[in-house]
């Protein structure tokens, strides 16, 4: 028997005196963790398999599992972590890339965090938003450079195609494919309950779900699977894919296995083969070339919807931003590096790209320096974990930002990064019928509408605070922050004083 | 040390006051410094302010520029920039009168001036914008110089001191003006500069204001995409730049500006989307096109510019401001006591609701007589 250079990550850990062998755990677990030794009449796991999604422990009847880091250690260095051994050793075994899923647990700065939000004191009422309006409608589009006169000298109010959102969230691009029908179908309820957008990512839209078009934002990325006529007159926004956070400067891979009949048929592609979309678009070698592919998406929706730019945040990416501005796009989306992902190369996910924080203030300087703030949006993604960084988000320049992450751990996602195995216990991110169908949409589309409402609740509070009430009086209100815990040079990017100035 | 404007932000409760015959009568200074000084409480001694109109009928075509000075060194600068841009008709001193409550004040200097038409071609701007710019720039980079009015036919007032003193300060008992407006300030900390006090001015376009707006920066970030440049770091200062851009540039009524920076609640404009569709229409699309203009915290504000002045409240009218009337002439402060100290029978009194301007203009026998 060969030798594993490796232990298991994870203890499996079970209290005898409360388990009663209802082999729940078993039925449950799609890496085949549990097993029943009839033998000795005893539950048994090979905890090698365990990725620590917690689906046992949750179910367990009695609370008798546990899953805990396995304490075994190899000889500890600061340098080569046991983390980089085992992957070391697993590469040596494999001579494959690495893969991982969602966004990076590696220790990077989160600016959020870093980052704390003013209060009205004396000389400025709080406002109560259980006693006053309080708004968070806000508008995604290209605005006017001015005001523009009809021939009788009233005012004209036409307006560029825009997005109008009840509350500055919308849910970033999950593909149908990475994600299942039912998370599909969940996102698709809760946006059309909440006023605001969900996102198809790149795998186009399944039919069942043309109904929820007027809250859905279809994604023309570099594989272009599903995109067609019907697609781009459903959706009510068009977004083009140029890069994402996770993995910038790379395409995304589907694996043949996850390519059942239904995602072959919504995907445009053969049941079983791999879908790989290309890393760059391949009509698309420069900015000059992404101006007609907006033209091109507006010329086949008659100019009536907005198309978005989706990139991932790298190094110049004001300037990029700015590009993009000039070329047609009516919003901007900027996916920082800390976003999750159905499935990345590990060392792209934990090394390319920049935070989404210093990418959105950076970009937010460059259009207003320029003086073209105005012709786009900004949606800031990648890593909004809370109703706290929405706020300084929008603070810092953002008009709205994607959620991703925050929506699946309301469906159930335990952030155990092992999506690419498709075998997601908890009914996301997974084909597996047996696997989807412990996802129920009436259920998920509910939690989802209840956390965005949660959020909006804490926004309204929390710019009550601050004695704002309207969301557009926060954007790029960068008074309304302070740096804890930075230097100055990053207090300088962010566009923001430290805590005491 | 304490930071002057500009540098630091300062925060500032205040009083304001002003009145507008709107039959044009020519009324005396010392009305508006009566009226301000019964809100003596309301600011509290470190900025008092006064904006006059028609105040200079004889040099009714020129622009006046009231600069204040540091130093004679950057009054010759100032000097040598005007000789090289502007027609200068006359310049002096503002008279002053020596008061143990007002020190410390600068060399105080008024000139009536007129561009130099073949400047103004070669900057390709309208007279305005080239009056504008040449006041920025003198601002800006001309050191201990700032120039704080600069509109034709009228004329600011400002000093560190309360209003009263400030009013003695510049005998304004001697001048006579159709429209008056004033300001005390009760900053919470002050370095003592005379360009932070109150009225703030571009061109005729004056603002006296009490609040502290919670938007300051978002205002303040977008209207610097148009080229102006906040560098007090005052409300006043962004919301005059606000009337600027959108009134002169834009040529926005003062009644759609103020559905801009306070624009009426999305639950009213939703009740108007039956009874009146088109305003509906309208109110959505400035909530959408200039949403960043939007004003939020507590403000009441005096717009003041030729023939005319404008009252508005935020929208949750979180500043008290009440209007009054007797005869041609309109009425508005902080408080009814001010009206009534300088008219005790002034009738129809009330408050404005919040986001619902006031605007008294000159009427045609007005107009014949002031512009």
């Amino acid at each position: 028997m060969p030798v594993n250079f490796f232990p298991a990550e994870f203890d499996v850990v079970r209290n005898t005196d409360k388990c009663i062998k209802c082999r729940a755990c078993e039925r449950q677990c799609s890496n085949e963790v549990h097993f029943y030794d009839a033998d000795f009449d005893k539950m048994l796991t090979r905890d090698a398999q365990c990725v620590d999604c917690q689906r046992c422990v949750c179910i367990c009847p009695t609370g008798a599992l546990k899953i805990v880091p396995n304490p075994n250690d190899f000889r500890k260095s600061p340098n080569y972590t046991h983390q980089l051994m085992i992957e070391n050793y697993r590469q040596a075994g494999t001579g494959a890339v690495l893969l991982s899923s969602m966004g990076t647990p590696k220790e990077y700065p989160i600016y959020w965090d870093k980052i704390l939000i003013n209060a009205s004191q004396v000389t400025n009422p709080s406002i109560d938003p259980l006693r006053e309006p309080m708004e968070t409608k806000v508008f995604l589009g290209k605005k006017p450079a001015g005001i523009r006169k009809n021939p009788d000298g009233s005012v004209c109010t036409k307006i560029d195609p825009y997005l109008e959102l009840s509350t500055p969230i919308m849910f970033s691009a999950m593909s149908y494919g990475s994600i299942s029908k039912n998370a599909h179908e969940s996102l698709a309820r809760a946006a059309e309950e909440l006023g605001i957008y969900y996102n198809t990512g790149e795998g186009g839209l399944h039919r069942d779900f043309y109904r929820y078009g007027a809250n859905t934002i279809v994604q023309v990325a570099s594989g272009r699977f599903g995109v067609f006529k019907d697609y781009l007159d459903t959706g009510a926004a068009i977004e083009i894919k140029m890069g994402q956070g996770a993995k910038p400067g790379i395409g995304g891979h589907l694996p043949g296995q996850k390519i059942g009949e239904d995602v072959s048929r919504t995907r445009m592609i053969p049941m079983g083969t791999d879908a790989i979309s290309p890393a760059p678009h391949h009509d698309i070698y420069s900015i000059e070339d992404l101006r007609q592919l907006i033209f091109s998406l507006k010329e086949a929706t008659e100019y009536t919807k907005p198309v978005i730019v989706k990139i991932a945040a790298v190094h110049n990416v004001a300037a990029i931003a700015s590009g993009i501005a000039r070329s047609g796009a009516d919003i901007i989306a900027i996916d920082g590096f800390r976003g999750g992902t159905g499935a990345a190369p590990t060392r792209i996910r934990d090394n390319v790209g920049i935070p989404i924080e210093l990418a959105l203030a950076a970009v937010d300087q460059r259009l207003r320096d320029e003086g073209i703030r105005n012709e786009v949006s900004i949606v800031a993604a990648g890593s909004v974990r809370c109703s706290s960084d929405v706020v300084k988000a929008i603070a810092l320049g953002a008009d709205a930002v994607y959620i991703a992450t925050p929506a699946l751990l309301a469906l159930g996602c335990h952030l155990c990064r092992t999506c690419h195995s498709g075998k997601c216990n908890w009914g996301i991110a997974t084909q597996r019928p047996d696997l989807v169908k412990r996802l129920n949409p009436e259920v998920g589309y509910k939690r989802l509408v209840n956390l965005v409402h949660a959020w909006d609740h804490e926004i309204k509070e929390i710019m009550g605070g601050m004695g704002i009430n309207s969301v557009e009086a926060l954007r790029g209100n960068r008074l309304m922050l302070r740096g804890i815990g930075l230097t100055q040079k990053e207090l300088d990017i962010l566009g923001i004083r430290h805590a005491g100035e | 040390m304490l930071l002057k404007e500009g540098d630091i932000r300062i925060p500032a409760g205040c009083a304001i006051s002003g009145f507008i015959s709107r039959d044009g009568n020519r009324l005396c200074g010392g009305d508006i410094v009566k009226s301000i000084s019964y809100m003596h409480d309301r600011s509290n001694g470190l900025g008092g302010g006064f904006a006059g109109y028609g105040i200079y009928p004889e040099y009714k075509d020129y622009y006046a520029f009231h600069v204040f000075y540091n130093s004679n060194d950057a009054r010759e600068k100032t000097e040598r920039f005007l000789d090289r841009h502007f027609d200068v008709i006359n310049l002096s001193r503002i008279p002053t009168k020596k008061i143990p409550a007002i020190t410390n004040e600068p060399l105080i200097w008024r000139y009536f001036v007129n561009p130099l038409p073949t400047k103004i071609a070669s900057s390709q701007l309208d007279e305005k914008e080239f009056v504008v710019k040449c006041v920025i720039r003198i601002n800006n980079d001309i050191d201990g110089a700032y120039v704080f009015s600069s509109g034709k036919n009228m004329g600011v007032f400002k000093a560190v001191g309360f209003p009263e003193d400030v009013g003695e300060f510049y005998r304004l008992d001697e001048y006579e003006g159709y429209a008056w407006t004033a300001h005390g300030r009760y900053p919470t900390n002050t370095p003592g500069w005379w360009g932070g006090a109150h009225p703030f001015a571009l061109l005729d376009y004056t603002i006296v204001h009490n609040g502290e707006i919670s938007s300051y920066d978002a205002n303040r970030r977008f209207i610097e995409m148009f080229g102006y440049k906040c560098t007090l770091l005052t409300d006043t200062e962004v919301i005059t730049y606000i009337f600027d851009w959108l009134h002169r540039k834009q040529g926005l009524s003062l009644e759609d500006i103020s559905s801009v920076i306070a624009a009426p609640f999305w639950s009213e404009i939703e009740a108007m989307e039956k009874t009146d569709p088109e305003r509906a229409a309208k109110l959505k699309y400035f909530r959408n096109a200039l949403s960043s203009l939007l004003i939020t915290g507590p403000f009441s504000i005096i717009l003041g510019y030729t023939g005319g002045i404008m009252a508005l409240n935020d929208r949750l009218k979180l500043r008290s401001m009440v209007v009054a009337e007797k005869g041609d002439m309109v009425y508005i402060s902080s408080e009814e006591c001010a009206i009534r100290a300088i008219c005790p029978d002034a009738e129809n009194v009330r408050s404005p609701k919040g986001g619902e301007p006031v605007i008294a203009e000159l009427n045609e026998e007005g107009k014949r007589k002031c512009l």
